[in-house]
């Protein structure tokens, strides 16, 4: 129950689907990306490409996937370690902590990503 | 530590997870140099010829190579292939071997 009101969907299904489907994005996402660069770009068509509209929904969207597939990754890996099990009564305050902290990362990734794509 | 090969298969592709979470932030940094203007993108190709920069950025790629692969043998499985031991065993053998092929493909490009 403590594990499961940090997840984000509180639901374990909910949880799979959407770690799933945020990894098919982003797996189509980084494709894509390593398909132009390492095809070779200039200034002009790299920043002709990110002044698309499309690229930049896309784009967004990666980097939202990226907020729940990190979001939920973590959770997994703080729920395993963090715990009153591996680490005594304190294991809940380190695990709050660290979702908390990860959280605020994450959303300053977002910002700074929104920031960077419309040229703000 | 004693460990089947698929459960170390597990903890990598976790670590790289955690590792690319940091990861992130210097992809947004040269993201953000590239498209910046003309002189910030000649700047950061500047900056990447310095060797510490070539081996973060590579460092980088391979994390994400790894746990790419890696997501893919999951998602293979998710589908019902490859469920059984003998399955899960081939499967991060094959992933591992794509991983360090891939890997070693970014370094030469990158140098």
């Amino acid at each position: 129950m403590v594990t499961a009101v940090s997840s984000m969907g509180r639901s374990g299904v909910h949880n799979w689907v959407m770690q799933r489907i945020s990894a098919v994005i982003l797996l189509t996402y980084f494709l894509c990306i390593g398909v132009v660069i390492v095809s070779g770009v200039d200034y002009a068509g790299w920043k002709g490409l990110f002044e698309q509209t499309w690229m930049r929904v896309f784009s967004l969207l990666a980097l939202a996937s990226l907020g729940v597939h990190a979001w939920l990754g973590l959770w997994s890996v703080f729920t395993d370690y963090f715990t009153e099990r591996m680490m005594g009564p304190v294991g809940n305050t380190v695990r709050l902590v660290a979702q908390i902290v990860c959280g605020i990362i994450m959303f300053t990734y977002l910002v700074w990503g929104i920031q960077i794509l419309w040229g703000l | 530590m004693r460990l089947p090969i698929t459960a170390w298969a597990s903890i990598t592709h976790r670590a790289s997870g955690v590792f690319l979470f940091a990861g992130i932030g210097f992809l947004l940094w040269t993201l953000d140099s590239s498209l910046a203007s003309p002189e910030s993108f000649a700047a950061l190709q500047l900056s990447l010829d310095n060797v510490f920069l070539k081996l973060v950025l590579w460092a980088i790629i391979s994390g994400l190579i790894y746990h790419l692969v890696g997501g893919i043998r999951h998602l293979v499985m998710d589908m019902g292939f490859g469920e059984t031991m003998a399955g899960g065993i081939l499967s991060v053998r094959i992933s591992v071997s794509a991983s360090v092929v891939l890997i070693v493909l970014a370094g030469i490009w990158i140098w």
